[in-house]
């Protein structure tokens, strides 16, 4: 079992719960620890329940697993709920005037804080979170240094009387804890790594901006809007130019306008606004003007449940607008790669001139995960495509969508002389000019369809197949798609240590599927599952209408909340033992 | 961008000739509208390759396939944002958008609305025949009460929406109205609303001969006054502008409304633009500038 220890922060909306998350946050990346943090939280500003979990230890950490060794309910709700997941060695540190804990589990040290003992709480509302944070350390075996050192920096904007008033609310906090509480029975395991925390948003973003993004728009959504704040405050040190428009039909519209002129341009929304936009993908594809469009999903339908996960867009991505038309999807599988994705989807969309999806979700868009600094690559293969930027040498007749094979005909920049022309939604001959009234030709129709559809085999090549983890052969073949990469991996390490054989099949490449490659494999497996976090199985019926393949059993979850390992291992055990082929697994954590 | 040299006077309505010939119906108001900016671009001898014309769907959305310059046919009332995309990338192009009035005032009214408030260095012309055209003759936003068209069999009961004050209200900081009929008059509009920095408005009536037999050329002939025909107009008058865009009926004001020229336009607010279009700029972020942006996530 792999090394790790998971903290639970949990208060109403407006309770500071996320002040003392990026305090342990920077403290364990400083110290060279992984960590993966999840906010639970509700669509309110002030009360509600907000549920921090962040999970810490030398290794990758690539999930949450709903299990707690330390619990900071900041009120008695919080207790309430959360007490039971601490087990065994765990600990609640809680502010001994407001909360009364209840029945805890065997061996489950309850830390008391006297709090208005310890400060004046009075003057400072989180004292109690401050006070705990120092307890917290103390326990863990880290030293009092590296906290000071992330609260000087935390409050830096603060007077200096700030300042020094929270390091000692902590340094009281760490003494209580030294003087008064048992500490951990296993200290983590420092390495001398320094790790980047981000969330999957920022990671787009900032793919993005290396990959030589120019305009970004966006109209306001959860969980997506976090990309357009990273841009927002970013935008003048990027060379970035940054609008928040009026809706997503005006986002897509404006996107594709930036990137005619051509600007590498991108936008970002969730599964309402891309809605929207779908009628402007269809200009991306037809007027062959490439886009990068991000959709972090959201549950759906409808407005749905805001703040929470799902996998439930597919379907909208792979029948976005009417009509055929090329079309790229591909779904990060955890936060680092939604920046190594950003470069490679922009050069794809470029060389083939044609709309490209992102299809992220709230689990990695909001998310966090300490990332290796050197992943974050500002130096990418920067590939625009065929794209005529300056008048050059006498040429021929200039056509916009001139047949190729390939079906890309190269792009001009509008500005350059000599090469004035058209391009349009309608469809239209190789000059750019309209067929779609006066002049209906079908045997133009044809090539100019048939030629814009080549783009996909042109696609399918320049993209890698997905690859098996674990052993070739196994038992059971898990399979996934996008941000249940991590949480399939670390249930396969738990199957291994019960004995089970079992692999892997992460596809991150959803449009083109490289579908012989997928069956070479899939061919050979004894018991296929596939997991995905929606109700209908939209990726299993997407996998079945490309390849005709059927997999043995499923794995579904579509309460909002993400998979844990564990929910992975006992449905996989249940499905070997025959009991079903469906398995709904429960969410434990009440949030 | 532009390489040749261009000697003055070269650019002839040769160069803005399309490569095909319209498809409006013979009497179309559109054929005006055509001619008026060909004219324009000519007299202001702007060279064809630094010009986009963007425009949405109708019949009058046509329009960028009749004229040789960089041209775009977007989505029915999409027009405003793909052209405010392809300044904001380029803003050393001069970007006209053109349109119908049920692609600039129904489906795409609110884009309308946004651009002129955003003050976006754009030209926007739309050529209102107060009916559908394209979709062959239902009633559009413009189509004025009690009118019988195919959707409105026993007579439009919605009041039409009134363009210029809409504009004026929208803080649009060029507000014209022009006739296709007037040609000359119209040039000059155009010229002028090219010039203006800003976002500027023309709401041209350009008859339609097959679908709307009520606003014909001859309706609205008797009815057009200039307002330049009036020396004591002040176009730079807020609340006479507004004045003036009640007025309908006997008396139809045609020509500048309204214009203020203190207001700085959306590209010049955006330092990110300070260096030169962005199409041209580099696209490397500067390794400090990559290493400030991961040190902000140690
Ligand atoms: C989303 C969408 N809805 C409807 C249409 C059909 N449509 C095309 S043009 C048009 C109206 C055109 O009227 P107007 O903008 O006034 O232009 P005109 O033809 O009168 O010049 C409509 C409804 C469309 N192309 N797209
Ligand atoms: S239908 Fe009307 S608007 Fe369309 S081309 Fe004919 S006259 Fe012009
Ligand atoms: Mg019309």
């Amino acid at each position: 079992m792999r090394q790790s220890f998971s903290i639970g922060i949990g208060g109403a909306a407006g309770q500071g719960v996320a002040t003392p998350g990026d305090i342990f946050a920077k403290i364990f990346s400083r110290r060279g620890l992984h960590l993966n943090a999840y906010n639970a939280y509700q669509s309110i500003i002030r009360g509600g329940h907000t549920f921090l979990t962040i999970r810490t230890g030398p290794d990758n950490i690539p999930t949450t697993n709903g299990h707690l060794d330390l619990l900071i309910p900041l009120n008695q709700d919080t207790a309430d709920r959360h007490l039971r997941l601490l087990t065994t060695g765990g600990a609640c540190l809680f502010n001994a005037d407001l909360i009364k804990p209840g029945q805890s589990a065997d061996g489950v040290q309850l830390c008391p804080l006297p709090v208005s003992k310890l400060a004046d709480i009075s003057r400072n509302k989180v004292a109690q979170n401050t006070l705990a944070i120092g307890a917290a350390l103390s326990m863990m075996g880290i030293g009092f240094n590296s906290l000071e050192s992330v609260l000087e920096e935390q409050f830096r904007k603060k007077e200096r009387a700030v300042i020094d008033e929270n390091i000692a609310l902590a340094r009281a906090g760490y003494d209580y804890a030294t003087q008064n509480l048992k500490p951990f029975d296993h200290a983590l395991s420092l390495t001398d790594a320094r790790y980047a925390v981000l969330s999957g948003n920022e990671a787009m973003a900032m793919g993005a901006a290396a990959a030589g993004l120019k305009f970004y728009c966006a109209y306001p959504m959860s969980p997506a809007t976090g990309v357009l704040h990273w841009m927002a405050s970013h935008a003048r040190k990027a060379d970035i130019m940054v609008r928040q428009v009026e809706d997503e039909i005006g986002v897509i519209n404006m996107a594709i306008g930036a990137a005619h002129a051509g600007v590498r341009a991108m936008c970002a929304t969730s599964g309402g606004g891309f809605a929207l936009m779908s009628e402007g993908l269809g200009l991306s594809a037809q007027a062959e003007i490439p886009v990068v469009v991000i959709d972090c999903q959201r549950a759906g339908p409808s407005t749905g449940v805001p703040t929470k996960t799902e996998q439930g867009d597919l379907w909208q991505m792979l029948g976005a607008a009417f009509g055929d038309y090329p079309r790229v999807i591909a779904a990060p599988l955890d936060i680092a790669d939604c920046f190594t994705l950003m470069p490679e989807i922009f050069n794809i969309t470029d060389r083939f001139q044609c709309p490209g999806i992102v299809l992220c979700d709230l689990l990695l868009a909001e998310g966090r995960l300490s990332v290796d600094p050197a992943v974050l690559d500002f130096n990418p293969a920067i590939d625009r495509g065929e794209i005529i930027t300056s008048n050059g040498e006498p040429h021929d007749k200039y056509l916009r969508y001139k047949i190729t094979d390939s079906g890309v005909s190269p792009r001009v920049i509008p500005g350059i002389p000599g090469y004035t022309h058209v391009v349009s939604s309608d469809e239209h001959d190789e000059d750019g000019i309209l067929i779609s009234d006066a002049y209906t030709n079908h045997a133009k129709r044809r090539a100019m369809m048939e030629k814009r559809m080549r783009k996909m085999d042109g696609i399918a090549a320049s993209i890698p197949p997905p690859q098996l983890r674990g052993p070739a052969t196994a038992d059971v073949t898990l399979i996934g798609w996008g941000s249940t990469f991590g949480v399939i991996d670390e249930a396969c390490e738990l199957l291994r240590e019960q004995g089970i054989s079992v692999n892997h099949l992460p596809i991150r490449w959803l449009v083109p599927l490289h579908a012989d490659a997928i069956l070479d494999i899939l061919n050979n497996a004894l018991h296929t599952i596939i997991i995905e976090n929606n109700f209908s199985g939209q990726f299993a019926r997407y996998l079945r209408s490309e390849t005709s393949f059927v997999a043995t059993g499923h794995i579904r979850k579509y309460d909002g909340e993400p998979f844990f390992p564990q929910h992975i291992v006992d449905a996989v055990k249940e499905q070997l033992a025959g009991t079903t082929t469906l398995s709904i697994p429960e969410h434990e954590v009440m949030v | 961008m532009a390489t040749e040299i261009i000697p003055p006077n070269q650019i002839t309505m040769a160069n803005f000739k399309g490569r095909v010939e319209p498809d409006w119906c013979p009497g179309c108001g559109d054929y005006g509208v055509l001619a008026a900016v060909q004219k324009a671009l000519v007299e202001l001898q702007i060279p064809q390759h630094e010009v986009a014309t963007i425009s949405g769907i109708g019949c009058s959305s046509n329009f960028p396939g009749f004229i040789e310059t960089y041209g775009m046919h977007t989505l029915h009332g999409r027009s405003l944002p793909v052209a405010t995309g392809v300044k904001m990338a380029n803003h050393a192009l001069t970007v006209l958008v053109t349109g119908g009035d049920g692609d600039g005032f129904g489906i795409g009214c609110g884009h309308f609305v946004h651009a002129m408030r955003r003050n976006v260095d754009l030209t926007y012309m739309v050529m209102d025949n107060q009916i559908y055209g394209l979709t062959t003759g239902q009633t559009s936003p413009t189509s004025r009460l009690a009118m019988k068209t195919k959707t409105t069999p026993f007579g439009n009961v919605e009041r039409p929406v009134n363009p210029i004050a809409l504009a004026l209200a929208a803080g649009a900081t060029y507000v014209a109205r022009g006739f296709s009929a007037e040609q000359k008059h119209l040039t000059e509009l155009i010229k002028n609303a090219i010039q203006h920095k800003g976002f500027s408005f023309l709401d041209i009536f350009s008859p339609c001969v097959t679908y709307n037999h009520d606003n014909t050329v001859q309706w609205f002939k008797p009815r057009v006054k200039k307002l330049e025909d009036n020396p004591a107009y002040d176009s730079t008058n807020f609340e006479a502008a507004m004045e003036k865009s009640q007025l309908w009926g006997d008396e139809i004001p045609i020509g500048k409304f309204y214009e203020r020229t203190d207001v700085p336009t959306l590209t010049e607010l955006e330092p990110v633009l300070n260096p030169g279009p962005l199409v041209h700029q580099n696209n490397r972020i500067p390794a400090p500038v990559a290493k400030s942006f991961i040190d902000e996530l140690m």
